[in-house]
C-alpha cells in the first residue's frame, strides 16, 4: 500500500473512475449519467415538460375523483358503516389477526432460516444436502400451493396452514440471505478467529454471524416485509384476516355494499403498514452505511518480533 | 398417476392458463416497468415523482388485496373485461416496479462515461438511454429480470382464487370428483417446476448470450 500524494485532495476511488481522468468538474455538478446540469434553455424544456405531467396526473386524479362521485362512492350511507362499532372491532380483529400470522411466520421462518443456513453451510455432506434440497424445492414452489397443500391436504385449520406455508417459503428464502450473509464476511476474520484457537462453532457464534447479521439486516427485514404482504393469501384460504374482514363489510346488504369506501381504507392501512416496515429497512441500511464500525481501520503491518509475551519489540 | 392420466385434458388447460398468465403478464410488466425505470432517472421531477410513487406503492401493495381491488372493483365503475384480463393487469403492473428497481439498478452499473460520450456525440436523453444505455444496462439485468419473472409466474397462482382458469385451481375440479387431494397436488407442483425451470433455463441461455462476463 503505498499513500497517495498529500495534495491535491483526492476524489473518491469509484468517482475517478466513473467521470474519468481528465475531468475537472465538480463532483456536486455530475447529476447523472444521463444528462448533464440542464442549461437555460433545457430547463425551460424540463420545466415544461414537468408541467404537461402534473397537467396529466391532475386530469387523472380528477377523473378517478369524478369517477368516485358519480357512482356515489362518497355519499354519506356508504361511509357510515366505518362509525359503526361493530365494524371497528370486524376490522381491528380481522388487522389484529394479520399481524398475529405475520408475528407468528415471522418468528418461525426466521428459525427455520438459521437451521437450513447452518444445514447449508454445515461440514457434513448429507447435512448439507438436505438442506440445499429443502432450500430450492420451497423456494421454487409458490406460495400459495404450499399453503393449499396443508390446508386442503392435511386438513389443518387455516391459520396453521397459512403460517406453515409462510414460513417454510420465507424460512428458505432467509436461508439463503443468511448464508450469503456469512459467506460475504471478509475471510480474514474466520481465519483469525481460528487462529486464535476457536472452535468451530464458537468461531460461527461468536465471529461470523454477528457480522453476518448486521450486514444482511436490511434484506432480511425487506424478507419480512414479503412475509407481511403475503398473509393477505389468508383471505384465500378463509382465515378471518384484514381482507376477509373488508369483504364482509363490502358485501353486506344493510350498510349498502360500500365495497369502494373499504377498500380505499384497506389499502391504505395495509400498504401504509408494509411501506413503514420498508422505510424501517433503509433506514436500518442507510444506518449501517455510515456507521463507523464498518469502516476499515488501518492495521499496523505485522513485523518480525517475539511472540513471547512481555516482550519489547 | 392416475390421477394425472386421467386428467391430463384438465391439467393440460390448467397448465396452458397458468403459461398464458404468465407470459402476456410478463410482457405487461417488462414494459411498463421498463417505461417507469425511464422516468425514475429523467432529468424531469415530476416524472421521477411519478417513477417513484408507481414503485413504493406497488412494492408494498399485497398482491392478493390488488387482486381484491382489480377483479371485484373495477367492475362497479363499469369497466367489464374477462376476468383474465383483470388478472393479467394486476399481475403486470404487480411485477412492473420490481422490473423497474432491477432496470434502474442496471442503468445505475452503466459507467457515467457511456452516456458522457453519447451527449458529446450531441445525443438527446431520449437517445442516450435508449441506444447507449438501457442496451448496455439489459447486459447486466437479465438474472434480476428472471428471478423476477419466475415469482411473477408463482404469484400467478393466485388469480386462480379469482376465477380464472389456471393449473392451483384444478384441485378444486380433481377434488370434487373423489380424486386422491395429494397425488392431485404432486402434478400440480411438477407443473409449476417445470414452469419455473423453463423461465430459469432461458434467462440462463440469454444470460450466456448477452450477460456481461464475471
Amino acid at each position: 500500500m503505498t499513500t497517495p500524494p498529500p495534495a491535491p485532495p483526492p476524489p473518491s476511488g469509484l468517482a475517478t473512475l466513473l467521470r474519468g481522468r481528465g475531468a475537472k468538474r465538480p463532483p456536486k455538478a455530475v447529476a447523472s449519467a444521463l444528462y448533464d446540469v440542464p442549461g437555460p434553455r433545457a430547463r425551460a424544456r424540463h420545466l415544461l415538460y414537468g408541467l404537461l405531467t402534473s397537467l396529466a396526473l391532475a386530469a387523472l386524479l380528477a377523473w378517478i375523483c369524478w369517477l368516485l362521485l358519480d357512482t356515489g362512492q362518497f355519499a354519506h350511507v356508504k361511509w357510515r358503516p366505518f362509525a359503526y362499532e361493530g365494524v371497528q372491532e370486524m376490522l381491528l380483529g380481522g388487522l389484529g389477526n394479520t399481524l398475529k400470522a405475520f408475528a407468528m411466520a415471522a418468528v418461525l421462518a426466521l428459525a427455520l432460516g438459521a437451521v437450513l443456513a447452518a444445514g447449508r453451510l454445515s461440514d457434513h455432506r448429507p447435512l448439507r444436502w438436505v438442506s440445499t434440497v429443502l432450500v430450492e424445492f420451497f423456494r421454487a414452489m409458490p406460495v400459495l400451493v404450499m399453503i393449499f397443500f396443508v390446508f386442503v391436504a392435511l386438513q389443518v385449520q387455516a391459520l396453521p396452514a397459512l403460517v406453515t406455508g409462510l414460513t417454510l417459503y420465507n424460512g428458505s428464502v432467509l436461508a439463503e440471505v443468511f448464508r450469503s450473509g456469512v459467506q460475504s464476511v471478509d475471510r480474514g476474520q474466520r481465519e483469525a478467529a481460528y487462529a486464535l484457537g476457536l472452535r468451530k462453532t464458537q468461531v460461527m457464534v461468536h465471529v461470523l454471524v454477528p457480522q453476518a447479521v448486521r450486514a444482511m439486516l436490511p434484506t432480511i427485514i425487506s424478507q419480512l416485509v414479503v412475509a407481511l404482504k403475503d398473509t393477505s393469501l389468508g383471505y384465500l384460504i378463509t382465515y378471518e384476516e384484514f381482507l376477509h374482514a373488508g369483504r364482509l363489510i363490502a358485501i353486506n346488504m344493510d350498510y349498502t355494499m360500500p365495497f369502494i369506501p373499504v377498500v380505499i381504507v384497506i389499502s391504505a392501512i395495509y400498504i401504509g403498514l408494509c411501506m413503514l416496515l420498508s422505510w424501517f429497512a433503509n433506514w436500518v441500511a442507510r444506518r449501517e452505511r455510515r456507521n463507523v464500525k464498518n469502516e476499515a481501520v488501518p492495521v499496523a503491518p505485522a513485523e518480525a518480533g517475539s511472540t513471547m509475551p512481555g516482550a519489547r519489540p | 398417476m392416475d390421477v394425472l392420466t386421467q386428467n391430463f385434458a384438465l391439467y393440460g388447460e390448467g397448465f396452458w392458463g397458468t403459461v398464458r398468465l404468465t407470459v402476456y403478464a410478463s410482457l405487461l410488466a417488462l414494459a411498463v416497468g421498463v417505461v417507469m425505470a425511464g422516468f425514475r432517472v429523467a432529468p424531469v421531477a415530476a416524472l421521477r415523482g411519478v417513477g417513484t410513487a408507481w414503485v413504493t406503492v406497488l412494492r408494498n401493495t399485497p398482491l392478493t388485496l390488488l387482486f381484491f381491488a382489480m377483479l371485484l372493483g373495477l367492475p362497479r365503475f363499469g369497466v367489464a373485461l374477462p376476468f383474465e384480463l383483470f388478472a393479467v393487469l394486476a399481475l403486470g403492473c404487480y411485477t412492473s416496479s420490481f422490473i423497474c428497481e432491477a432496470v434502474r439498478s442496471g442503468i445505475n452499473t452503466v459507467p457515467a462515461g457511456q452516456g458522457e460520450a453519447a451527449r458529446s456525440l450531441g445525443m438527446t436523453f431520449g437517445q442516450t438511454l435508449g441506444t447507449v444505455v438501457l442496451p448496455q444496462a439489459f447486459r447486466t439485468v437479465i438474472a434480476p429480470i428472471g428471478s423476477t419473472l419466475i415469482a411473477l409466474a408463482k404469484n400467478s397462482a393466485i388469480a386462480g382464487s379469482f376465477s380464472v382458469v389456471e393449473l392451483l385451481s384444478t384441485y378444486k375440479t380433481l377434488s370434487e370428483n373423489g380424486y386422491n387431494v395429494i397425488w392431485s397436488f404432486v402434478w400440480i407442483a411438477l407443473g409449476y417446476l417445470i414452469l419455473t425451470l423453463a423461465i430459469s433455463g432461458l434467462f440462463h441461455v440469454l444470460e450466456r448470450r448477452w450477460g456481461v462476463a464475471r
